[in-house]
């Protein structure tokens, strides 16, 4: 960092004539006022980018739905909406304390500016956290992208790996070693410190909160699909389930039509053996969905959707924290919040993608 | 429509001959283009030489530095081009629009393409034959002329695109659908097919004879086209070919080299694998490389492109005359990878 | 009508000079101050460096195909290799070469100075770029290391799926998606520079046409590269997770691939031969030593193309299959594009006349490019056109004609900038006699290396075939001796620039006599480039200007 300020700033004086740059303007700008329309500019044109980025997977999405609509019906049951609501309702909320950080920063109100980007970084954490379970709870049924999709049998059986445990060991990491600092900066009394290690570690300890609640939620259902299972499922209409059972359902009853059964475990199938596409089968409704080419292909798109959203955040999460590091040493203030207002627009972008992707992928039935 | 010095310029440069109904609008509005081309680009270069010279820096000259605009010659240089491109763009369109609608009645003709060979299945079941051109073998793909003919193609792997220039026509062969294709030809020949979309390896190999016949010959190559032949070995020899085993496989002093181990004097001998351990190649070695090829690669062929198996797509009656062939072979010298 | 209110003082002697002591290249020593440097004109140098090793490698490649095609089989290299070899010359081409090419290491070194201001908007992203550029290239040499990348430079499904496990595919793709973002971040900052830091006087019909062109394609590089990165990344997805989007055996669909790709590649190529024109601009005025012919229709066909460039991809397509209304509208949209394009090369030869053409390097390659652009643009047609494309689509007919416009377009022209503003960057004078030479030689060598291509295409000969019929031989050969004299007028100028930097005279503040705020600093520029914000004037009015034998380049007169 040092060596670029110095080659920017070693030069001659006397070039600078009557301009002062006070550290937070740029030197190559003639203002605050052109440094700041630039960088919101500059955010503006990035996150535009952002938009046709997604956009092709969206794409992908809208191509897929369109040939093969029975797919996106069979695939939403294994999407737990109570959890994708909570998520949805975290960013929002999250969204709310990032602009908050904003109006703090330009009003000096360091505390409540440090508090609220503690927040926006909780609930980010708290948003993986629930992902995580969501991901490790679909490894468990084998729902897998592409080419690894295990086809799925009536009972929801929970044969493989979820992984959850490996999910969680950098969270683990980063939160103890947050811990760690945390009691360092108490230790040696650094106002710096604290404002930095108490966020950092509140956020970490939101991870482990989303991971709990998310095992909650997942047991639930996990306990709602036994009773069920215990019924014969074809054409019964149980209207204290929600809407994704009525999925199943229908599914069934697709799978029923083509091959004579009563329900998805009879199709004969285990979940390693290779399930061939028929090119024929391809233009006949009800056809057979529970495989590769077709599940699996819905779960391609929701983990490259979800899982490269997901990246975004953490990204968001480490300039976050560069920001509480700028704002515990104060170096916001009217003339100059840029910086916060900037990263504020780029949280709500990534907040307003999950508002699309949320009923895109969960609140399909 | 003839231009001027057309026939004399037509055996150096632009088309071969054409030999399908689509050809004269195709030429004709290729040579359209040309002269409008010629009529733009060599005013523009005289205009651009003659300023360069009367307008070169010298002494005692010094040139203006106004004349920075002129309202009516720039409208007529952007009207004059625009009316021309709407012409082009318009002979185009209802040039394609009369190759991608397909008529009735038509010769219907399926068109199967893998790496690296084509193959052609007729309306009475037959399959093509193969014509030695050079050291290679190529299918020929027979049609009556002046009849319209209808392709049906599709891919058993990768993009693929048939084109038969002296025709004009083209089409990509996309694996997982069906692409349709027709024309009509208007003389009798043989004329070259190429495989025009990138597939791989030896995708320049990918050639082709198109054969036009008058009716009686043509229904004579049909009826030959049913059979293969009885003797065993025959009939190996024929489906080596014809099943694209000779595009990656050397077997006597015919098809390729590589990339796919050479079948001369293998029979009965041991063989190494990639796992290490040795085969005897024999039936059940031939048998299991044709349906399952990747259980037992051959040393130093692993990193090779992998052969795909043929299971489902031939009868055991068809590996009987494989296995002979392969037979046939075995005093023959190994040819180096 | 003075153009700079206040003059670059030198700080030491407070003179204003013309070739300093003092300059950017000598401002602060050290690898490290150039490594981490935010200054933009060192930053446009290492760009230069980098993107000329990058076309000398693709380059390399090129001579090697052309060698192999002497022989129409039994040639000296397997097919194997062959494909391999095109698909890296393709790569290295498109995404390190010509891509960054003109607004990388030329656009990052004039944009700020043409402007007149210190910097562009985020200095320390345009490092950042340039570090991606980097990056770009170690994975693309990994690729090469590798060995095994015979998808073309195009990728397309499903062979790019199944080819050759072992990563170069991977290493490739990767390195496209991070070439991609260095590309946008270029892009992000110069959109933001002359959006928000034109300095007061300096409204958008007083900027230099270099600068609406390198803002047009800034426009498409932003836009349309993000569709390109998620696009390889989907392929990447592809090969490591088996996704199925692309791929039929799982129900995928490979002329998706197509449009995806295209969507980005299309427009790639306006970013390719956007800023040439710019740059042709830039010459023709200067060099003709009067005001361009129809500033606003120029200023106003750059965005014209770089918007209708986003409407035409399907173009590349129209044999694999698509809707029939589909393909004739990719048609007909695809002739919009090209009367733009028309139009300026009317509004060149109408800057010539009347006006007082200097014969040297630049122009030389100026008059190159109108002549190579041309045939280029011209031999589109029957390509947009949709009878006729069916039997030219993916045969030589179509490689000569985009080696017409990238090379004969893109290329001359990046070579005549550099010649132009080399006096500018360095502090040196080249020899403009060998530079001359050069340029008649790279013109004579390409259209004897594109010119059969374009007999060879119409003829029948498909595109990227390792082996040919033998009546195509001829053809090649003399495609090849092309080549090869191609390749000696290329190395002939930079041996020119070589040289220039050890024995070349100092140069002059402003050698070729141009009005632009880039010819009022010293050659090379200070650091900083102005000490305050310089008041404009009009960038084409050459009336105040001439030359002043004794500091052999041009003064303004007052």
């Amino acid at each position: 960092m040092t060596a670029i300020q110095d080659s920017a700033l070693t030069h001659d004086d006397a070039l600078h004539g009557h301009h002062e740059h006070p550290e937070w303007l740029a030197h190559h700008f003639d203002d605050a006022e052109q440094q700041y329309d630039a960088g919101k500019f500059g955010m503006w044109m990035f996150l535009v980018t952002e938009v046709l980025f997604f956009s092709g997977m969206f794409c992908a999405y809208a191509l897929l739905r369109n040939r093969n609509p029975e797919v996106f019906e069979y695939c939403s049951q294994f999407l737990n909406e109570k959890l994708g609501a909570i998520n949805t309702g975290v960013l929002l909320f999250s969204s709310l304390t990032m602009a908050w950080a904003v109006r703090s920063a330009q009003l000096r109100e360091y505390r409540l500016l440090i508090v609220m980007l503690g927040a926006t970084l909780g609930c980010a954490a708290m948003f993986l956290g629930v992902k995580a379970v969501e991901y490790s709870h679909k490894w468990e049924l084998g729902l897998l992208p592409g080419k690894f999709y295990v086809a799925q049998l009536g009972g929801h059986s929970l044969e493989h790996q979820g992984y959850l445990e490996y999910l969680c060991i950098v969270p683990l990491i980063l939160t103890v070693s947050f811990f760690v600092y945390w009691i360092y900066s108490l230790v040696t009394k650094s106002s710096f410190h604290q404002q930095v290690a108490g966020p950092l570690f509140v956020a970490g300890l939101c991870f482990f909160g989303g991971v709990g609640l998310g095992q909650m939620l997942e047991a639930q259902e996990a306990a709602a699909h036994e009773s069920h299972a215990g019924h014969e499922h074809a054409g019964h209409a149980h209207t204290e389930h929600t809407d994704h059972a009525h999925g199943s359902e229908s599914a069934t009853e697709a799978t029923a039509s083509l091959a004579g059964t009563a329900s998805i475990s009879e199709t004969g199938l285990g979940p390693s053996e290779d399930v061939k596409v028929m090119k024929e089968a391809l233009t006949t409704p009800n056809v057979d969905v529970n495989q590769k080419g077709m599940a699996g292909l819905f779960f391609s798109i929701y983990y490259c959707m979800t899982g490269i959203h997901a990246i975004h955040i953490i990204g968001g999460m480490v300039v976050i924290t560069w920001l509480i590091t700028k704002a515990a040493r104060r170096e916001f203030h009217e003339k100059y919040f840029g910086p916060v207002d900037n990263v504020g627009l780029y949280w709500h972008l990534v907040d307003f993608i999950w508002i699309y992707l949320f009923p895109l992928l969960y609140l399909i039935t | 429509m003839q231009f001027p010095l057309a026939d004399k310029v037509q055996a150096f440069a632009w088309f071969p001959d054409g030999a399908s109904s689509f050809a004269p609008q195709v030429d004709w509005l290729f040579t359209f283009i040309l002269w409008v081309c010629i009529l733009f680009f060599v005013p523009m270069m005289a205009a651009m030489v003659y300023f360069m010279w009367v307008y070169r820096e010298r002494p005692g000259y010094r040139g203006s530095t106004e004349a920075l605009h002129n309202t009516p010659l720039e409208i007529t240089w952007t009207v004059i081009p625009t009316a021309i491109a709407v012409y082009i763009f318009w002979e185009g369109a209802i040039g394609y629009l009369d190759m991608a609608r397909i008529p009735k009645g038509t010769v219907d003709v399926n068109v199967t393409a893998k790496k690296w060979v084509w193959a052609f299945k007729y309306e009475n079941g037959g399959e093509n034959s193969f014509e030695k051109v050079g050291n290679a073998d190529m299918p020929v793909l027979v049609l009556p002329v002046n009849r319209d003919i209808k392709l049906i193609m599709r891919s058993e792997d990768v993009l693929h695109s048939f084109y038969i220039p002296s025709f004009r026509v083209k089409r990509d062969v996309v694996p997982g659908r069906y692409n349709y294709m027709w024309f009509r030809p208007t003389k009798t020949g043989t004329f070259d097919l190429f495989c025009t979309e990138y597939c791989g390896d030896n995708h320049s190999n990918m050639l082709g004879k198109v054969q036009v016949l008058e009716e009686e010959e043509y229904k004579l190559a049909l009826e030959k086209a049913v059979q293969e032949p009885e003797d065993p070995l025959e009939r190996g020899k024929l489906l080596y070919k014809r099943l694209g085993c000779s595009t990656c496989h050397n077997a006597g002093s015919e098809g390729a080299s590589g990339p796919g181990p050479s079948y001369n004097g293998s029979w009965g001998k041991e063989v190494p694998l990639e796992t290490g351990a040795k085969e005897i190649f024999d039936e059940n070695y031939v048998r299991n490389s044709i349906l399952n090829p990747q259980s037992q690669a051959r040393k130093g062929y692993g990193a090779a492109s992998p052969m795909n198996s043929y299971a489902g797509r031939i009868k055991d009656v068809q590996i009987d005359a494989l296995i002979e062939f392969m037979k046939s072979l075995q005093n023959e010298a190994p040819r180096a990878k | 009508m003075s153009v700079v209110d206040r003059p670059i003082v030198a700080p030491s002697t407070g003179e204003v000079q013309d070739s300093p002591e003092h300059h950017f290249l000598n401002h602060t020593h050290g690898f490290l101050s150039w490594a981490l440097t935010l200054d933009h004109k060192r930053i446009g140098l290492m760009y230069l460096v980098g993107v000329m090793s990058s076309f000398a490698l693709g380059g390399f490649f090129a001579l090697v195909l052309r060698l192999h095609l002497w022989n129409f089989k039994d040639s000296w290299l397997t097919n194997q290799t062959y494909n391999q070899v095109f698909t890296l010359h393709g790569a290295i081409m498109v995404f390190l070469f010509i891509i960054p090419s003109i607004p990388a290491a030329l656009g990052n070194f004039l944009l700020p100075v043409m402007l007149g201001t210190k910097d562009v908007a985020f200095p320390r992203l345009n490092l950042g770029s340039f570090y991606l550029w980097l990056t770009g290239l170690v994975l693309f040499l990994t690729a090469l290391s590798i060995t095994g990348l015979d998808t073309g430079w195009t990728f397309y499904t499903p062979y790019s799926i199944e080819t050759q496990k072992g990563g170069a595919v991977l290493a490739a793709t990767f390195g496209v998606f991070v070439l991609g973002f260095s590309s946008i971040f270029t892009g992000l900052n110069f959109i933001v520079t002359i959006n928000t830091m034109r300095p007061p006087g300096m409204t958008w019909f007083r900027m230099p046409l270099f600068l609406w062109a390198t803002y047009a394609t800034s426009i498409i590089q932003v836009l349309a590269t993000p569709v390109l990165g998620i696009t390889v990344l989907l392929l990447a997805a592809e090969r490591m997770l088996g996704i199925g989007i692309f791929d039929p055996k799982l129900n995928g669909d490979p002329v998706t691939f197509q449009h995806f790709f295209w969507f980005y590649s299309h427009p790639a190529v306006y970013i390719m031969i956007l800023p040439a024109m710019g740059i042709i601009s830039e010459l023709m005025s200067v060099h003709c030593h009067k005001g361009i012919f129809g500033y606003r229709m120029i200023a106003y066909s750059s965005i014209a193309i770089a918007l209708f460039g986003f409407l035409v991809w399907g173009h590349h397509m129209f044999t694999s299959g698509m809707a029939d209304v589909t393909t004739i509208v990719f048609s007909a949209l695809t002739f919009t594009v090209s009367i733009p394009s028309a139009i300026k090369v009317f509004n060149w030869l109408g800057t010539m006349y009347q006006g007082t053409v200097s014969l040297n390097t630049p122009m030389l390659y100026a008059l190159a490019f109108i002549f190579l652009f041309t045939i280029g643009g011209l031999t589109g047609l029957p390509l947009g056109a949709l009878a006729t494309d069916m039997h030219f689509h993916d045969t030589y007919f179509v490689v000569a004609h985009f080696h017409y416009v990238m090379m004969g377009g893109t290329l001359v022209a990046f070579l005549g900038g550099v010649f132009h503003w080399w006096p500018k960057m360095t502090g040196k004078m080249f020899n403009d006699t060998w530079g001359m030479v050069s340029a008649a030689i790279v013109f004579v060598g390409f259209n004897l290396t594109f010119l059969p291509q374009f007999v060879l295409g119409s003829r029948g000969m498909p595109r990227r075939y390792a082996t040919y019929l033998e009546e195509f031989q001829d053809l090649h050969r003399l495609s090849t001796i092309g080549s090869l004299l191609l390749g000696s007028g290329l190395v002939i100028a930079l041996i020119v620039l070589m040289h220039s930097l050890f024995y070349g005279r100092k140069a002059p503040r402003n050698p070729w006599g141009g009005a632009t705020l880039e010819w009022e600093c010293s050659s090379p520029p200070p650091h900083d480039n102005f000490s305050s914000a310089p008041t404009v004037g009009d960038p084409y009015d050459f009336s105040g200007i001439e030359y002043d034998a004794k500091q052999g380049g041009y003064v303004k007169k007052a």
